[in-house]
C-alpha cells in the first residue's frame, strides 16, 4: 500500500468567532504520487485547507499528518522539507532580484551545503525550463516565468508535496499552460504528490482526482470527468459548469441529441453525426 | 463619450538604458455606448494604452508636437484633448473611472459605506451634505448588485472575493463616469463570481449609457459581450473587429499567443468537418445557428 502523503483526520479550523468555522469536520487523504485538485467556490476553505498542510496556520481541532508525521510546532521544520506551497501572485514571492539567489533561498535556509546548493538550483530550473535565465533580473520577466521561478524555489527543496494554491489565477492563458505543464510534468517523472487547488476546469481535467469544498467540508470526490457529470451537485455548491458542458446540454434540450463531453472534437464529431 | 487615439505613441523611460517602446503607432476610436474589448498578449501594450485613457500616463511633450505633416498624435476622450498641458484631468478622471487589477487590493476604509464615499468626496466641488453622499452611495452599491442596508457597516475585508470586487467597482461607479476602463475585472474569481461581474458590467453599460472598456484574456468573456475588440501585439494594434469577424481568423490569433473562445474552436471542428457555421460566436447564437442546421437537415 501507498504511503499517505497528507492525512487530515476531523480538523476544524476558524479565522474568528464570528466569521464561522472556515474547516469544519474535515477527513481527507491523499496517497503518495497522487495529482490532486481541489475545486470550490471563493470562500469555500480552499487556502485554508493548504495552510494548514504546512503549518501555516494551526488547526483548532482534529490531527493533520504528513507522510505520518503530525504537524506540530516541533515538527515544522521537518514538515516544511517535505510540503512546499507556491501561491498566487508571481510578484509577492520573490524574496531576491535574481533568479538563482531567489531559488536558493529557501535551500540556504535549511542549511545546505554549498555544492549540493549549487546542484538543486540547476536540477530546478532545469525542471521548469528555466535554465537559460538562471542569472536574469526577475522583476523583468513575465508572469509565468516567475511562478516557474517560484516552483523553482520549491523545487529545490526536494519536496515529496507541492501544493499550488491558485498559483496560475494572475497568469494569461500561456503562462497558465507554462505551469500546468510544469506540474504534471513533476508529478509524472519526479513523482511529487500534487494538490492543485484552481478555478480552472480544463487544468481539474489533468488531474487523478477532483475534490470539491463547500462550507469548509468536502462535498464530492472522485475522477474529474465523473465530477463533471454530476452537474446538478456542482451548481448547489456554485461551481459553474464547464462552458461545453453548458453547450452540450442546451443543444440536447433543443433536439440535437449529443454525449456531454469535455472535448471539443468529440463533440463536433458527435454534431456532425446528428446533423448530416 | 467617444474615444479617439491617433498615432499615439509611448516610451518608458525614455533615453535611458531601460527604454521600451510600448505603444508605436496606435490608431482606435471607441464609440460612445460600445463595450469594447482590448485582448493581446502580456506586454502587448494593453495596459499602457488604457492608462492613457484617464490620464495616469500622459503623453510626453517631445510627442506631442507635429512630427511629419499629416501625422499628429491625437487623443481625445469626449471633449478632452488630452495632448494638451492646460487640460482638466481632474475632470477627466471623474467622467472616465478606471478600475484596476485586483481593485480589491485598494479597498482601505473601515467600511463599505466610507470605502465607496471616498471617491465621491474627493471628487465633489463642494463637501457634500450627509443625504446627498448616503444617496451616492446607496446608488453606486445598488448599482453593483450589493444590499446597502446589509453591507455598509461591514469591513470590506469581512467580504467574498467577488463582493470585494463589487464594492471596489461601486466606489468608482459612485462618481457617475461616462466611461468605465476595466483591466481583468473577472480574473481570480471563481466562475460564477466571473459571470456575475460580466453580467453587472452589461448592465451599467445599458442602464447608464455607460462606454465601457475591457482589457482581458478571457476570450468566451470577450466573445459574449464584446462590440468590438482591438487586438494588440508588440505595441501595435493589429486589427479592431467585432467578435464575429475577429474569431473567424483563428490561427492569426494563436500565432500571437493568444486564446481562441470555446464557440470558435467547436465551429473550427465543424468546419473540418464538412458543417460551415456563420455565427457571431456567443453559445446562444451558435446553439440557434446549429439547431437552424439541423432543423434544414430534416432528422
Amino acid at each position: 500500500m501507498k504511503e499517505k502523503a497528507l492525512e487530515y483526520r476531523d480538523v476544524s479550523f476558524t479565522y474568528g468567532q464570528e466569521s464561522g468555522f472556515s474547516i469544519e469536520h474535515l477527513d481527507f487523504e491523499v496517497e503518495e504520487g497522487e495529482f490532486v485538485a481541489v475545486l470550490g467556490h471563493n470562500g469555500s476553505g480552499k487556502s485554508t485547507l493548504a495552510r494548514l498542510a504546512d503549518g501555516l496556520l494551526t488547526a483548532d481541532g482534529g490531527e493533520i499528518r504528513v507522510f505520518g508525521r503530525p504537524v506540530t510546532e516541533k515538527n515544522l521544520f521537518e514538515i516544511r522539507k517535505d510540503v512546499g506551497i507556491v501561491f498566487q501572485n508571481p510578484d509577492s514571492q520573490a524574496v531576491a532580484s535574481i533568479v538563482e539567489d531567489d531559488v536558493a533561498f529557501g535551500a540556504e535556509n535549511v542549511g545546505l551545503p554549498r555544492e549540493e546548493i549549487g546542484k538543486r538550483i540547476g536540477f530546478a530550473l532545469r525542471a521548469v525550463g528555466m535554465e537559460e535565465y538562471r542569472t536574469a533580473t526577475i522583476s523583468r520577466l513575465s508572469g509565468g516565468q516567475k511562478q516557474r521561478v517560484a516552483i523553482a524555489g520549491v523545487l529545490a527543496l526536494k519536496p515529496r508535496v507541492m501544493i499550488l494554491d491558485e498559483s496560475t489565477a494572475m497568469l494569461d492563458p500561456r503562462g497558465r499552460r507554462e505551469i500546468v505543464g510544469v506540474v504534471k510534468k513533476l508529478n509524472e517523472e519526479e513523482g511529487i504528490t500534487v494538490l492543485l487547488i484552481t478555478h480552472f476546469l480544463e487544468e481539474a481535467m489533468l488531474a487523478s482526482r477532483a475534490v470539491v469544498m463547500d462550507r469548509g467540508k468536502i462535498v464530492m470526490q472522485d475522477a474529474p470527468e465523473a465530477v463533471f457529470r454530476r452537474e446538478e451537485e456542482l451548481l448547489t455548491y456554485h461551481l459553474a459548469l464547464p462552458r461545453i458542458t453548458e453547450i452540450c446540454n442546451r443543444l440536447r434540450a433543443g433536439g440535437i441529441a449529443v454525449q456531454n463531453t469535455l472535448d471539443v472534437e468529440t463533440l463536433a464529431e458527435e454534431i456532425a453525426k446528428c446533423v448530416s | 463619450m467617444r474615444i479617439v487615439a491617433e498615432h499615439l505613441d509611448f516610451v518608458y523611460h525614455p533615453n535611458t538604458p531601460f527604454s521600451s517602446h510600448a505603444l508605436k503607432d496606435v490608431c482606435l476610436t471607441i464609440e460612445e455606448g460600445e463595450f469594447f474589448g482590448i485582448i493581446g498578449h502580456t506586454g502587448s501594450g494593453k495596459s499602457t494604452f488604457v492608462q492613457h485613457l484617464n490620464g495616469l500616463l500622459r503623453l510626453p511633450s517631445s510627442l506631442k508636437r507635429k512630427k511629419k505633416k499629416g501625422d499628429r498624435t491625437v487623443l481625445t476622450v469626449g471633449d478632452f484633448d488630452l495632448t494638451l498641458k492646460k487640460t482638466d484631468f481632474r475632470a477627466l478622471r471623474k467622467k472616465v473611472g478606471m478600475v484596476f487589477q485586483y481593485p480589491e487590493n485598494q479597498l482601505f476604509a473601515e467600511t463599505v459605506f466610507d470605502d465607496v464615499a471616498f471617491g465621491y468626496k474627493n471628487f465633489a466641488e463642494k463637501k457634500p451634505t450627509e443625504e446627498e453622499l448616503e444617496r451616492a452611495v446607496r446608488e453606486a452599491l445598488e448599482a453593483v448588485g450589493m444590499d446597502f442596508g446589509a453591507v455598509r457597516s461591514l469591513s470590506p475585508f469581512d467580504l467574498s472575493g467577488g463582493q470585494k470586487r463589487r464594492v471596489a467597482i461601486a466606489g468608482v461607479i459612485v462618481t457617475k463616469p461616462e466611461v468605465l476602463v476595466l483591466d481583468e475585472p473577472a480574473a481570480g474569481l471563481d466562475p460564477l463570481g466571473k459571470k456575475e461581474i460580466m453580467r453587472l458590467l452589461c448592465t451599467l453599460r445599458q442602464d447608464r449609457r455607460m462606454t465601457v472598456v475591457v482589457v482581458s484574456h478571457d476570450m468566451d468573456e470577450i466573445a459574449e459581450n464584446c462590440t468590438r475588440v482591438a487586438v494588440f501585439s508588440e505595441g501595435r494594434v493589429k486589427c479592431v473587429l467585432p467578435p464575429r469577424e475577429l474569431f473567424k481568423r483563428t490561427e492569426e490569433l494563436l500565432s500571437l499567443g493568444l486564446d481562441i473562445p470555446l464557440t470558435a474552436k467547436l465551429v473550427a471542428a465543424l468546419q473540418r468537418r464538412g458543417i460551415g457555421i456563420d455565427c457571431d460566436y456567443t453559445a446562444e447564437d451558435l446553439i440557434k445557428k446549429l439547431l437552424a442546421v439541423k432543423g434544414d437537415a430534416g432528422c
